[in-house]
């Protein structure tokens, strides 16, 4: 049986926004009856001054919250692309803030998105968006969840103080499914 | 049990237990002082018609059995730690009149810290605490407000301050809390003394009813036990040395207790 | 209800005000502060007691004092907070009023860290204070167990007049997961009879745990005993999963058990017929369950946050039967799946 499931690292420095792009699949794959965990800087692949969060979504019931090598990876700065490329399982799938990373992946076992999410968040007004760009160049990869769901969950959690971003929001992740399906 | 009393034809009854008072034999020893104070607040609650929703806490120390005296429900705390207990019995109480009953160790040492948070959240508590300058239950040691030069059995030169620290004045401390509305020190060394601590008891007890902040009364105690001495010099040497050191006096009173009538 | 994602440590508080909490006193401390700031909002709009206490210390014995008075009251907290309320516990095992304490375990000893780790098991379920008690430990492994362990907790408290613990730690206060709360349960009217409310209408009564001379103290201390035999006879709850066939056993709890099925599946693809047995009740233990699949498998690998507490009950439940090996992480550091499976071949070829 082919279990419908992906284990995916989100991390970049505080700030970028990494633990809440995986909250964001996290309540997505809620609303699509999957099993969720969510759990943040925790356990080995802690390290000072990143701010990062392991997200399962599941068609069976979870086991480890914390895992080892991920299905998949998104890295917003080079410190989280060094730590967590080598650690993707062979046939993952890497989404790269390609803005802030300035190295390719040498693997030929894993496939690679590379989004210039800061560059593209910044033109569309704010460079903290980056992280749903990156965040919708994953959901068109894996197809884990559909798009349409993490835009209602979008609206649904995305905090009052910027309500204001929430089409903005949107439509940074429309660019990263986008910018994912032309790669 | 206390035997009941007849009364011979052609005399009165002028003298009796307070319903809040428990017809129980004593244990503390001849001349000791807390049974003059667990008279004073069970007549306190008397009058205030308070018996039936008052709930005590006992420490530990001398009257670690404070419970078995007084006809009110009671709980037993560690030790120093009563005015925690009774902030978590009041919260769900606020209905209840809740007191604590704490001696100089209880409340000026091991549970220094709970006392004054306790006073500085303004807790609707009244805290009794008898002060005699030593530890009665343990066998005489030195207490937190043990006078200088006073011979405890751990400190058999006297205390020195040098090495034991000074004697700690916890009504002046808790008297600059902002939750405390009533903190006064009174005594037991003779009966004008007791008469004014009757009065303080009541008014502290009436600040609680009011619902008007944290209220305290200290009392300057004896124990001629451990002070090696028979209970009138004892009474003595308290007015003559206690009293020098630990003034008696209300160190905090606002308006709205001030105009209590008592 | 609605699954929804939850924090672990808001979830906890959450379901303690939906079964009925009329107090919690506490005092923040990493790994589950979140719980005391949910607390803070939510008891409050409920018109219930929240204080933030000057210390652990002060919190336990604000719980004790509310529990004396026959209401739901917790507090929770995390290694150095629980070792300061030690004094509290042993006053409440010994007054018999019902309290219930969350512990999310920290790396330790001293002031360690604010990772994740399971060195409080003997702490919990052995040494909670001085004299003789053991209170209940229940051990939750996902955000649903934790919810529903928290009613659980209540129940076995007031049932037994007992101190109740749940064994979480900072990965399980800390992480989100798909889980139910239950609905909001109405407080109850009455106190139980035993509890201390103002002597009115009645004789007027105390609860204590001083009991001088020592003939009226073994007597309580032998009805405390009995109490606990009636617990471990009635009380102890554990899972377990594909152990009919297993010839190897993972004995784990909290969030180690959950990482043990993760390495059980691991290692069934890889042939291994392995079985995990997943304590929900720390004290009392499944120790019988233990000891009869000691029997049937070759060998057991206990895995743990610790250097080796759960494995020194397993030891003496199994009495040598089988070998016990033993895999366990320290200072915060969590266990990986794989290096459960790597730990479960060594043990199959040390056995075979």
């Amino acid at each position: 049986m082919i279990v419908r499931q992906e284990k995916v690292i989100f991390s970049g420095f505080g700030g970028q926004g990494a633990l809440f792009a995986g909250q964001l699949l996290a309540y997505a794959g809620i609303a699509e009856d999957l099993y969720v965990t969510w759990i943040p800087s925790y356990g080995p692949e802690m390290r000072g001054g990143t701010a990062n969060c392991t997200v399962i979504v599941s068609e069976e019931e979870i086991g480890a919250p914390i895992i080892r090598n991920p299905s998949a990876a998104v890295v917003l700065n080079l410190p989280s692309m060094e730590k967590y490329e080598p650690l993707i399982k062979p046939g993952g799938l890497l989404i790269v803030n390609a803005s802030l990373v300035p190295m390719r992946s040498e693997r030929d076992d894993i496939r690679v998105v590379y989004a210039r999410a800061t560059d593209i968040a910044t033109e569309m007004g704010n460079a903290r968006m980056a992280n749903l760009v990156l965040l919708g160049a994953l959901v068109q990869r894996t197809g884990i969840v559909p798009l349409e769901t993490v835009m209602i969950e979008l609206d649904k959690h995305i905090s009052d103080r910027h309500r204001r971003w929430l089409e903005p929001n949107k439509e940074a992740l429309r660019k990263g499914t986008e910018l994912a399906a032309a790669q | 049990m206390a035997t009941e009393i007849r009364i011979p034809e052609g005399m009165e009854l002028v003298y009796e237990y307070p319903e809040s008072l428990a017809k129980k034999d004593t244990h503390y020893c001849p001349g000791c002082t807390h049974g003059i104070v667990h008279r004073l607040i069970a007549e306190a609650l008397d009058d205030l018609g308070v018996r039936e929703r008052t709930i005590g806490i006992a420490p530990v120390g001398c009257s670690v059995l404070a419970y078995y005296y007084f006809n009110v429900d009671f709980v037993e705390a560690a030790h120093g730690r009563a005015p925690a207990m009774a902030t978590g019995i009041k919260r769900v109480n606020p209905d209840k009149i809740v007191f604590t009953y704490q001696g100089d160790g209880d409340l000026a040492a091991i549970g220094t810290g709970e006392i004054i948070h306790a006073a500085n959240r303004g807790e609707l508590i009244t805290t009794i605490f008898i002060n005699n300058a030593i530890y009665g239950m343990t066998g005489g040691q030195m207490a937190p407000t043990t006078l200088p030069g006073m011979v405890t059995t751990s400190t058999p030169t006297g205390r020195n301050c040098a090495l034991a620290g000074y004697p700690i004045r916890m009504s002046e401390i808790l008297a600059q809390t902002e939750g405390a509305v009533y903190v006064t020190r009174e005594a037991t060394t003779d009966l004008a003394s007791i008469r004014k601590t009757k009065k303080a008891i009541k008014r502290a007890f009436k600040v609680q009813v009011e619902g008007l902040g944290f209220s305290c009364v200290e009392v300057v105690s004896t124990c001629p036990t451990n002070w090696n001495l028979d209970p009138w010099e004892a009474m003595e040497w308290a007015k003559e040395n206690m009293t020098e050191y630990f003034l008696l006096g209300t160190y905090k009173m606002t308006d709205e207790v001030k105009a209590l009538k008592v | 209800m609605a699954k929804e994602l939850l924090e672990g440590n808001v979830a906890f508080a959450e379901a303690a005000v939906r079964f009925g909490l009329r107090a919690y006193f506490g005092y923040p401390i990493t790994p589950q502060s979140e719980a005391l700031e949910h607390l803070s909002k939510r008891m409050i709009e409920e018109g219930r007691v929240f204080l933030q206490a000057e210390s652990e210390l002060a919190a336990i014995n604000m719980v004790y004092g509310a529990a004396c008075t026959g209401v739901r009251v917790m507090t929770s907290t995390s290694g150095p907070g629980f070792s300061l309320m030690e004094e509290g516990f042993s006053y409440i095992a010994g007054s018999e009023v019902p309290a219930v304490i969350v512990n999310m375990m920290r790396g330790g000893p001293g002031l360690g860290n604010i990772q994740p780790s399971q060195g409080d098991y003997f702490l919990m379920t052995k040494s909670a204070g001085h004299g003789d008690f053991h209170p209940i430990v229940l051990a939750p492994a996902s955000i649903q167990e934790l919810i529903d362990m928290v009613g659980l907790a209540f129940e076995l408290a007031e049932k037994y007049r007992t101190l109740v613990f749940i064994a979480g730690d900072g990965s399980l206060g800390q992480m989100m997961e798909s889980a139910e709360l239950p609905p909001m349960q109405d407080l109850p009217k009455e106190r139980p009879a035993w509890a201390i409310t103002g002597a009115k209408g009645r004789e007027s009564k105390f609860i204590t745990s001083l009991y001088l001379g020592a003939e009226n103290l073994e007597a309580v201390n032998l009805r405390l005993q009995a109490k606990l035999a009636e617990i471990r006879e009635n009380e102890i709850r554990w899972q377990e999963y594909e152990t009919e066939d297993a010839e190897l056993l993972l004995i784990a709890y909290g969030i180690v058990g959950r990482i043990c099925i993760s390495a059980l599946r691991e290692a069934r693809n890889a042939g291994l017929k392995v079985g995990l047995l997943r304590p929900q009740t720390l004290w009392p233990l499944a120790e019988e369950r233990m000891a009869e699949l000691a029997r049937q498998v070759r060998g057991i690998l206990v895995a743990e946050m610790s250097a080796g507490q759960l494995l020194e009950d397993v030891q003496r439940a199994v009495a040598a039967k089988t070998s016990v090996h033993f895999y366990g992480r320290l200072g915060g550091v969590v266990p990986m799946a794989d290096e459960i499976v790597d730990k479960l071949r060594e043990l199959d070829e040390e056995t075979h």
